[in-house]
């Protein structure tokens, strides 16, 4: 019934989506799998109305369709579940889903129709628990979600697209939603799944599309396939030769960074180790607590139980301010929301943690800093050009420069490499080489399996929350994605 | 500084601080609303001297610079304040405060000027405490907090004056807003005022240049990516707020020697700050604009006025001047700092609400 | 700590309401006085009524994300021209009552306009027009201005037992926007757009409607106000709404009502508590013949403290993983 073919999508000159062709039967799930980046998401938004293609045709049920904006998209039935919550945390449930479309009665909003329709709808889709009336703000992740699939089940949807449904949802709230969908295929609505986590592809899908770099590599039944012959479909690519070999002078030294039993809201029992010279990669699924962990180590998100260490010794760190003063730095995973202050220049931006921790430095780090950023080889006009400007692996060696005036002891990197194009990825991965061999002991968050194998001397899997186990340098990524999806339980 | 080698990526030439020669830079800045500014005064000028002559005496232009001084120095103020994304509405409270507290702790007694100079310092310092610790620390909007300020030091003034005009501080001590050093060849006399904000410009501009200055930007501009820096952003903005209050502290003692004491000497002061701040092409909400711009705005907007008071317009009309302007402003700017293709900047307020997913042709994340 | 956070906002402002009608009553007892007493509740209502009705306009454009610095500008307004076509003929009230409206009408569009379509902020953009009007005022009007005739005065005069008919009128447009923002889809776009008009936008509403309906109607409630004052004085006063500060005033009611500055969350019932709090610290204030002056720092105070107690209730973060009650489970249970 919904029928894709020849979809291609570029932003800026990227291509970020090539020649994609689907096809979707009434009551069939497509799982659609590949990395970061392979433009699984690009092709979502193409389908929900939010971007238009370069190129290509959608059709349903034979009819050419164009979407300018989601809500054309939902009246032809097609709805979506986007990754980041769409709803409106002050309103009740059967407000967020009717919104735009709330039923009248003579002229007024009939809120107890509303409601009722909400309850059937809800009823409809075998959750009783969940009151029409209650409040977005009160409800937990996993209700939102379900309120999100209603949302898009109430356009009288005959084909949902579900974007990492379950990367914020626990092991038994994913149940759940496996028996929402059972019920929604039955009725014979088609569901397109995006998925990182291949248990649940293999789990709920009739066919499995695979995309890598903007191209469809496979499309086959998923009877046809097993999880080493998908994953190795997702990767298959040779990047061994794409990282730098650590320095010859690079030693292992003391330990720099040690948790002990440590925990908080967000991420539990963590025990690890970091050594001065060492770069330790930290892989998981979106969602498994990676992130957390890292923010939670910098004081974003305090640890409540369990001992840090620094260099050694016991130290309480509760703000950013105070983990910076102890020689931490964080590279976070969004350059424009927390790395950058885009609208002030490079310099601004370069000496921005000195200028706010270390001020009484600001004279020598100024000074170093045209030497810095000609080493990252940072390119723009000059330093006065503001951030915004700059394209994404610049921006990124901005943010590195910024951390490494304040000479850390430690660098958390969250997604370093993420959105930025080859030759500025070689040039960070250089960085962290260059900073082990300094004795800096690195922590590296990546999605990208290629780069947390290539550049870690050990690998931290994280689960729920909680570090799943720990693999050599040189793991594959069959194994890493194993440990990460909790098919392969390996002890440590 | 952590040496950094790379083996196989080419370092590139350093980048040099700024690019292009003098005059381009100038130029550049001029086409941005924070440099128009000083266009828009030198035009205004200009235009006063050919419609009124009398202008055109350098004696008329410096004490005309007098008369602007005490509303230029609040403006500064109020953009420290502003650039760090928040508000200041107690301006003009304070004014009335310091004033009330010249005339009633000063007196006629010369040997309490320096005691009074400095407790109206301290109590500047203190309010301007208040208002930045109950903004950052008890969440409150700045805007709320400030409001509540207003009202209670106009109250508490009022209280004590009983409304009317009371106290009057010595001559000597009204003769740094009204005084000057004479006898000055070509301009005659150089009013106190003038002095004291070439003075506060050149304090202002080095404290911009300090790294408290480019992180009070920083946080106006992204108050999370300061968080994560390790900015304690309660201290920076409580600090804005500091020297906002203490701007206005100044101007109180500039507008005694002018006005006398009375409870309604600065009314309306907050709202010419924000409109002169506005007016310099400083972004509301934050992170866009130089402190000198704000000066110029208050510049120009009374020299817009004394140019429709030759034109002939009656002062009434001022106000509704000022109202076209501040619109005017505010809808040009937004457009002209961001460039024509860039996503609009979200106003302040939406600052702390979830982020949407919304579509950013900007961004080159692989995650597309 | 439980037993607040199961109180909605409007719990809390109604509770705070009580203590103050509570101490109020007991300071006005021990100043050997009635705060019960027909005078005295027709005094406290007669102070909420003009406000009142400035404030459900206010809340309207705070709900969608907005400010309205200009009522003042308009009561005065409305004041002026009212009085002027009025001129004390009985005959003239309908249509001044209806130029008058209209001419808010006016106003509330551009007002709504230059924020929805130009994009400046509301504080801006109505701080602009509340300065042109007050130029154009300062112009054309000097001293008091036109005369109300009586039967127009009647409005402000007439009590139906010990309420005031104004009063009455104020709670019936209190009631309308209620109605409005529960039951039209109006009122719930102006709840969306107000909360996140990205998302209201990706749900197919035209988030201009509702910035420009609440401008519009928060212009008109606010000529209604002006035209009371009108009744009430008997002359149209060019400076009555800035006298009255009605632009912080309403503002500061509408926040210590439990509505968030920041749009999308609030209610008028939550509002009209705010006002009458104020009414009530005026008039015990009054009863205890503290200076009027002091009047001003109490309620800054009582302001900033309100808020900070609700800014206390709304910090929220992401749910957490671990350490938090498991309310899904429930609902699990039920499911299976």
């Amino acid at each position: 019934m919904l029928r894709v073919r020849g979809l291609t999508k570029s932003f800026v000159g990227n291509v970020v989506l090539r020649d994609a062709d689907l096809e979707v039967r009434p009551g069939q799930v497509l799982g659609l799998v590949g990395e970061n980046g392979a433009g699984k998401s690009t092709l979502m938004k193409i389908l929900a109305g939010v971007h238009q293609p370069d190129a290509g045709t959608i059709e349903i049920d034979g009819e050419t369709v164009t979407f300018g904006h989601p809500v054309q998209a939902q009246q032809r039935g097609l709805s979506t579940v986007f990754q980041e919550f769409n709803l409106l945390p002050e309103r009740s449930v059967a407000e967020n889903i009717w919104l735009g479309r709330e039923p009248r009665r003579r002229g007024m909003v009939d809120t107890a129709a509303m409601n009722r329709d909400t309850e059937e709808l809800l009823a409809g889709l075998g959750i009783t628990g969940l009151k029409a009336s209650r409040r977005v703000r009160s409800l937990s992740v996993a209700e939102q979600q379900i309120v999100e699939i209603a949302k898009a089940v109430s356009f009288d949807s005959r084909i949902i697209q579900m974007d990492e449904p379950t990367a914020a949802l626990a092991d038994h709230e994913v149940e759940l939603l496996y028996r929402i969908i059972g019920t929604l295929t039955a009725r014979g609505v088609a569901i397109i799944y995006v998925s990182h986590r291949l248990k649940e592809i293999f789990a709920l899908c009739d066919t499995i599309t695979v995309l890598k770099d903007g191209e469809q590599v496979a499309t086959s039944p998923a009877a046809e396939l097993d999880e080493g012959r998908l994953v190795r479909l997702m990767v298959g690519r040779s990047m061994s030769s794409f990282f730098p070999d650590p320095f010859p002078d690079t030693t292992v030294g003391e330990p720099r960074l040690e948790l002990r039993g440590a925990g908080n809201g967000y991420v539990d029992d963590i025990d690890l180790t970091l050594r001065g010279g060492e770069i330790i990669g930290v892989a998981g699924l979106q969602g498994s607590g990676r992130t957390e962990l890292l923010e939670a180590i910098f004081g974003v998100a305090p640890l409540t139980r369990g001992d840090l260490l620094i260099d050694g010794s016991a130290v309480t760190v509760r703000t950013p301010r105070q983990a910076v003063r102890r020689g931490l730095a964080l590279v976070t995973e969004d350059r424009k929301a927390t790395g950058l202050a885009v609208h002030q220049s490079i310099l601004d931006n370069a000496l921005g943690v000195v200028h706010a921790v270390f001020p009484s430095r600001t004279g020598e780090a100024r000074r170093a800093m045209p030497g810095m950023l000609s080493t990252l080889a940072v390119s723009a006009r000059s330093m006065a050009q503001e951030a915004q400007f700059l394209s994404g692996g610049n921006q990124q060696k901005v943010v590195l420069a910024r951390w490494l005036s304040t000479r850390p002891g430690v660098v958390l990197m969250d997604e370093p490499t993420r959105g930025i194009d080859v030759g500025a990825k070689h040039a960070i991965y250089e960085v962290m080489r260059s900073l082990a061999a300094e004795g800096v002991a690195v922590l590296m968050v990546s999605s990208e399996l290629p780069e947390v194998i290539g550049m870690s001397d050990r690998i931290l899997v994280m689960r729920d929350g909680r570090i799943a186990g720990e693999l050599p340098r040189g793991s594959s990524e069959e194994t890493v994605l194993g440990m990460a999806t909790g098919s392969l339980e390996v002890a440590s | 500084m952590t040496q950094i080698t790379t083996t196989e990526t080419q370092a590139r030439p350093e980048l040099v601080a700024r690019p292009g020669t003098w005059g381009s830079r100038l130029a550049t800045g001029l086409a941005t609303p924070g440099g128009a500014v000083f266009v828009l005064v030198g035009v205004l000028l200009v235009s006063i001297m050919i419609s009124n002559p009398n202008f055109t005496e350098p004696g008329a232009l410096i004490r005309f610079a007098g008369r602007t001084a005490p509303i230029a120095i609040v403006a500064m103020g109020q953009y420290y304040v502003i650039v760090s994304g928040e508000f200041d509405l107690s301006m003009a409270a304070v004014i009335t405060t310091q004033v009330v507290l010249a005339g009633n702790f000063i007196g006629q007694d010369e040997g309490r000027i320096i005691p009074g100079l400095l407790l109206m310092l301290v109590v500047g310092v203190l309010i301007g405490l208040v208002n930045g610790l109950a903004t950052t620390l008890l969440k409150v909007p700045s805007f709320i907090v400030t409001l509540g300020t207003m009202l209670a030091l106009t109250g508490l003034v009022r209280y004590i004056t009983g409304g009317a005009a009371t106290g009057n501080p010595v001559d000597s001590f009204r003769q740094i807003g009204r005084g000057g050093i004479e006898d000055v060849p070509v301009v005659g006399i150089i009013p106190y005022p003038v002095i004291i904000l070439l003075v506060l410009c050149v304090a202002s501009v080095w404290l911009m240049r300090r790294p408290f200055g480019r992180t009070l930007v920083a946080v106006g501009d992204n108050p999370d990516a300061a968080h994560y820096s390790g900015t304690p952003l309660w201290w920076i903005k409580t600090r804005a707020f500091i020297l906002s209050a203490l701007s206005a502290t100044v101007a109180g003692i500039l507008l005694v020697g002018y006005a006398g004491v009375h409870p309604s000497v600065g009314m309306g002061y907050e709202f010419s700050a924000i409109t002169a701040v506005v007016l310099g092409g400083v972004l509301l909400g934050g992170g866009r604009g130089w402190v000198l711009s704000a000066a110029a705005g208050a510049f120009a907007l009374e020299l817009l006025f004394l140019l429709l008071t030759s034109l002939g317009v009656p002062s009434t009309w001022r106000d509704t001047v000022q109202g076209l302007i501040i619109i005017a402003a505010v809808a040009l700017a937004a457009r002209a700092w961001q460039g024509a293709r860039r996503p609009r900047r979200a106003v302040p307020k939406n600052s702390e609400r979830p982020s949407t997913n919304q579509p950013d042709p900007g961004t080159t994340t692989g995650e597309i | 700590m439980t037993r607040v956070r199961k109180l909605t906002s409007t719990g809390i402002v109604y509770s705070v309401l009580l203590l103050a009608i509570v101490v109020g009553a007991i300071l006005t007892a021990s100043n050997d006085r009635n705060f019960f007493s027909t005078g005295n509740i027709d005094n406290i209502l007669t102070t909420t009524t003009i406000l009142g009705f400035i404030a459900i306009g206010q809340t309207l454009v705070i709900l969608v994300g907005s400010l309205d610095l200009s009522v003042p500008f308009v009561v005065s307004l409305a004041s002026v021209v009212g009085g002027g076509i009025m001129a004390g003929s009985s005959g003239k009230i309908v249509p001044a009552v209806l130029v008058t409206l209209g001419l808010a009408v006016v106003i509330g569009l551009v007002n709504g306009v230059v924020v929805s379509l130009l994009k400046v902020h509301g504080f801006i953009a109505t701080l602009g027009m509340g300065l042109i009007l007050s130029g154009y005022l300062a112009s054309n009007y000097q001293g008091s201005s036109g005369t109300a005739p009586r039967a127009f005065r009647l409005l402000d005069a007439t009590r139906i037992g010990p309420v005031p008919i104004a009063t009455l009128l104020m709670l019936a447009a209190a009631l309308l926007a209620i109605w409005m923002l529960r039951r039209t889809r109006l009122g719930h776009h102006l709840y969306a757009v107000g909360g996140n008009a990205e998302v209201a936008r990706m749900s197919g509403v035209r988030t201009q409607v509702p910035v420009i309906a609440a401008h519009v109607l928060c212009s008109v409630l606010a000529a209604i106000a002006g035209l009371l004052l009108l009744a009430r004085l008997g002359v149209g006063q060019p400076t009555v709404g800035s006298q009255g500060n009605y632009d912080l005033m309403s503002i500061a009611a509408v926040v210590l009502g439990g509505t968030l500055l920041a749009g999308g969350k609030g209610n008028i019932t939550g509002t009209l508590a705010g006002v009458a709090i104020f009414a009530v610290l005026d008039n015990v204030m009054g009863v205890m013949q503290t200076n009027p002056f002091l009047k001003d720092v109490v309620r800054g105070v009582v302001i900033v403290v309100a808020v900070a107690v609700y800014a206390r209730r709304d910090l929220d973060r992401r749910p957490a993983r671990f350490e938090r009650p498991t309310g899904l489970d429930a609902a699990l249970q039920e499911a299976k």
